[in-house]
């Protein structure tokens, strides 16, 4: 309790400055704070024997819960309808929900509560990296697993961890070749903008090496970063302008996290860039961050996923009719995480019914080679490196805040968990089948 | 080419449905061709489209442009899609006969992506340089800056010189320069050079630029002169956007901080909720703008204005509660008040989460608060934030005025000055508290209804403000309006001119050093209360 309460400490970049008590006061904050109703809630888990639980870790409340709320649901949307089909292996699915409170080191704590003090078979949960990064080793000490719906920077491939997101080479390195290309206007000069953290950065990193690679210079290369729910663009937005203005397509490339996006395309807006001029292309805007803003003027700007909710397939319509009924909103969208949550629950309901056990090691081996349609009309394959093969979607921003794909790769792009385009990385390789049996080895270790 | 622009002209002017039987023909086997999967086939259609000149296509090309042309799925006839109240009328693209309402997933939309967008723009303003509307001839001038081909040039020139109305002939001037710069003769390109020199704007030295990364000789030389003295230009109007800039961060500043002025500033409570009185204001927007689209539509451009005293009142008589229910218990004990107001900020927090969800809630920017004004050419400054200066400005004139001139202005000085005196000569000073503290939430709420049109409106958009409003606060001195307004705009004016330098984390933190560096020299702030004021 002490710990969530903190958090919203730690939020305040100059916390410290005007709460020079605070720590002496903090177990009156948490007192108050309890009096307030903010604790976070566990539902606690009827201890009944028959039922297999389903861990779900997100933060409904804090600065993440704004996008976490809604994987929450589609888990419990999961668990319901696969209740109302009889359950798995003969049981009833439980869902045990826990609220980290976008608390990064609560993340962990709750992680460790999950399958210690609930014993849930599988935990779907996390949605910033940093989040990821600090249940990391308790998953792995404790044996747990965890299926992680977001796109991510990669870098990383752990035994406990299923990794249904996009890596970079299924989201940012195809949109920026889409922006190279004939039909994306040829740009031969990038903008990297981002919000300051580890995502951004050595997304940007890749893409830096990337283009390189491709003859694009660094005086052609501008890179920008902003604190987290940065709200002030004017400057930033101005200097895109005048960078952009050169003689030579420019394209802006944006890592630009949540809450700061909305005051961004406003300020974009206002200041009259045309998505043909400068074309924006997202890598953390879908269908959910567009909700609370006017999209008229942002129609042509990019987004880069492996989903989005205007496609037109059978799989697609039969998962948002069924989103709308659940939630009892018609309005409500879906997007892309939500796609790569509904993946990983069916691919691990199919590797639990092949392993016939919920036991952790067993429905490992069982998810490698695990195929599961996509709501995109394909199909979607757990690969030995944990990332799945997903076709890569670019979309362009609409009117009525929907995307509309212009531009889809051919097949299925198999994630890449060490980019090759960082020299470090490049000859790393992540594969938990024998011989590897490792997520960053450069030689097999043949042993478990 | 040039003759054929008098067809549209003709055809115009002509009453709608008439045409040529060959002609209708020819357009309409051109126009299916758009709906095809290659944005390629469709921007080679598009192009010769508008060779044809045939005003037909003007309506199911702008159709294209807003993504409301539709391929029917049985019979593959192109349409124009209009949805309205929830319904979608169907029109025949090019004759515009209407087909009656449209069933959803009935109809393919033809997609466009940016590449024929501005193809688009362009074809479209080819076909309407000779619109009677000037606002069109305008914009038809200003979208052909980027885009015009070879064979515009002369009925550009001949738009040119038949055109009556100032701004719409310097478009053109500007456009036709370009044009000519393009395509033109090498006399023509050396013209041209000088005239866009008499245009510093960003689109003339990105295409200045451009040339000069394949021109030679004279042109290479006439180029850079006319870049180099828009560069200049252009420098110059940085400066002046960075003061705007700077003035309008200030002004964001002041709003969010003025009404902490009061609460902490006058009465000596560290509110922490202050933050969320104004995200209620926000959401009182919200609130004001949904009501009014459900009850009166018509009314809709003045939500904005209604919503100025509801929010006002709403997180006004808010503040009064709090203050009676809470905030009276606590004064004179900074901490306990520190921690209660803290956890009633958690509680507002999670309690607008519950009640309107999570994600972002839209308020959406009237007319005359989007888009930007051109001062001149390159110097560009957007509505919105010019409305929020003046809208800060006379907020703290009216509370200047009112804590100058009042009676309630001038017991609430008496109060905060010295309490038992106050007291002594009659004045009720729990009920000038409750009114005072009710004040400062109200001005917060005025300022949620200003940062709802810049900011996300959702349930964490005070905790990105309260810190910076202490920041002002504190800095300018504690107990005075006068040094809130300064300290706001001495922030907004140094964070503007260190971001473009140091970046936005960095001039962040510099700012913050700078602050702390000042309170150790000058602890009580920039304008410090003197006299036998009383310790909070």
């Amino acid at each position: 309790m002490v710990l969530a309460v903190r958090g919203v400490v730690q939020d305040n970049p100059y916390g410290d400055k005007l709460m020079i008590t605070r720590r002496n006061a903090l177990n009156t904050i948490a007192a108050a704070a309890l009096a307030a109703g903010v604790a976070a809630t566990a539902i606690p888990a009827k201890a009944a024997e028959d039922t297999i639980k389903v861990g779900v870790l997100h933060s409904l409340s804090g600065t993440m819960a704004i996008s976490e709320t809604t994987l929450k649901d589609s888990v419990l949307m999961m668990i319901d309808k696969l209740n109302k089909e009889g359950g798995l292996l003969g049981k009833k699915v439980e869902a045990v929900v826990v609220d980290p409170a976008s608390n990064w080191p609560l993340f962990a704590e709750k992680a460790r509560e999950l399958i210690q003090v609930n014993k849930v078979d599988v935990v779907f949960g996390c949605w910033t990296s940093v989040s990821r990064k600090s249940v990391l080793p308790v998953f792995e000490e404790l044996n747990g697993m965890l299926f992680y719906p977001v796109q991510y920077e990669g870098e990383e491939s752990s035994r406990n961890v299923f990794y249904t997101g996009a890596a970079p080479n299924q989201q940012a390195i195809p949109a920026v070749e889409y922006l190279m290309s004939e039909d994306g206007g040829g740009a031969k000069r990038f903008i990297l903008l981002g919000t300051d953290y580890v995502y951004p950065r050595t997304t940007n990193k890749i893409l830096r090496a990337f283009l390189h690679s491709k003859g694009i210079s660094d005086a052609d290369i501008m890179e920008e970063y902003t604190p987290f729910g940065h709200s002030d663009w004017q400057t930033i937005v101005a200097s895109v302008k005048k960078f952009a203005s050169a003689g030579t397509k420019t394209a802006v490339v944006s890592t630009i996290n949540g809450d700061a996006n909305v005051p961004f395309y406003k300020e974009l807006a206002n200041q009259g860039i045309k998505a043909e001029d400068i074309p924006v292309v997202a890598f953390s805007v879908g269908e959910e961050e567009l909700a609370g803003l006017d999209t008229a003027p942002l129609v042509g700007h990019l987004a880069a996923w492996n989903y989005f909710m205007s496609v037109d397939a059978t799989e697609n319509d039969t998962f948002i009719k069924s989103w709308h009924a659940f939630i009892g909103d018609k309005k409500r969208v879906t997007n892309d995480p939500m796609e790569a949550t509904y993946i990983g629950f069916k691919m691990w309901t199919q590797a639990v019914k092949q392993a016939g056990t919920t036991d952790v090691d067993a429905v490992r081996q069982a998810m490698y080679g695990q195929k599961v349609k996509n709501l995109t009309g394909g199909i979607a394959m757990m690969n030995t490196n944990h990332h799945l093969s997903k076709p890569v979607l670019i979309g362009e921003i609409q009117g009525d805040g929907q995307f509309d794909v212009v531009w889809q790769t051919d097949g299925e792009v198999v994630g890449d968990a060490w980019s090759d385009f960082i020299p470090e990385s490049a000859a790393l390789t992540a594969d938990w089948t024998y011989p590897w049996i490792c997520g960053n080895c450069k030689k097999p270790s043949f042993t478990n | 080419m040039s003759r054929y622009f008098f067809i549209p002209l003709l055809l115009l002017l002509a009453t709608a449905g008439f045409c040529l039987p060959a002609q209708a023909d020819d357009t309409a086997a051109l126009l299916s061709g758009l709906s095809g999967k290659s944005f390629k086939a469709k921007i080679a259609v598009v192009e010769k489209l508008a060779a044809s000149g045939d005003a037909r296509v003007v309506a199911p090309l702008t159709a294209l442009l807003e993504g409301r042309l539709h391929k029917r799925k049985s019979d593959g006839i192109l349409v124009i899609m209009t949805k309205l109240g929830g319904k979608r009328h169907i029109v025949d693209a090019l004759s515009g006969a209407p087909l009656g309402e449209a069933k959803p997933r009935s109809f393919k939309k033809i997609r466009v992506n940016n590449r024929l967008r501005g193809v688009l723009r362009g074809a479209l303003g080819a076909l309407t340089l000779f619109a009677p509307e000037p606002a069109k001839r305008l914009s038809a001038a200003r979208s052909m800056f980027k885009s015009a081909a070879a064979d515009s040039l002369p009925p550009l020139a001949k738009a040119y010189l038949q055109e009556t109305e100032a701004d719409v002939r310097e478009a053109l001037a500007r456009t036709l320069a370009a044009a000519r710069l393009r395509h033109g003769s090498s006399e023509e390109k050396l013209a041209a050079a000088e005239i866009l020199s008499g245009f510093p704007d960003q689109e003339v030295r990105d295409l200045l630029a451009n040339t000069a990364q394949t021109a030679q000789g004279d042109l290479l030389q006439a180029v850079n002169r006319a870049h180099a003295g828009i560069e200049q230009r252009l420098a110059f109007f940085d400066i002046l956007q960075n003061i705007f800039q700077g003035i309008s961060l200030g002004s964001v500043l002041l709003l969010a901080a003025i009404g902490l002025a009061i609460t902490f500033g006058v009465m000596g409570v560290i509110n922490m909720a202050h933050g969320e009185m104004v995200m209620l204001g926000a959401y009182t927007t919200h609130v004001v703008q949904v009501m009014m689209q459900t009850y009166f539509p018509g009314a809709f451009a003045h939500s904005l204005l209604l919503a100025i005293p509801t929010a006002f009142l709403v997180t006004g008589l808010f503040g009064i509660f709090l203050e009676r229910s809470v905030i009276r218990f606590l004064y004179g004990r900074p901490l306990e008040t520190l921690l209660a107001t803290w956890g009633l900020s958690l509680i507002l927090q999670q309690f607008v989460r519950s009640i309107f969800g999570p994600t972002n809630r839209e308020v959406i920017a009237p007319s005359w608060m989007s888009g930007s004004i051109e001062i001149t050419g390159g110097l560009v400054l957007t509505h919105n934030r010019i409305w929020i200066i003046v809208f800060a400005a006379l907020v703290f004139i009216l509370l200047t005025l009112l804590i100058r001139y009042t009676d309630f202005g001038l017991r609430m000085r008496a109060v905060t000055q010295n309490r038992p005196m106050a007291n002594a000569v009659g004045i009720r000073s729990s009920w000038v508290d409750a009114m005072t503290f009710g004040l400062g939430s109200g001005v917060a709420g005025l300022a949620g209804v200003a940062l709802s049109q810049i900011d996300n409106v959702s349930p964490n958009l005070g905790q990105g403000y309260i810190i910076d409003s202490f920041l002002v606060v504190v800095f300018g001195g504690v107990g005075n309006l006068w040094g809130t307004l300064v300290g706001a705009l001495s922030l907004g004016m140094a964070n503007k001119f260190l971001e473009p330098y140091a970046g936005a984390v960095l001039a962040k933190i510099i700012i913050l050093f700078l602050v702390i560096l000042f309170i150790q020299k000058r602890p009580r702030g920039l304008f410090a209360l003197k006299g036998r004021a009383v310790e909070a």
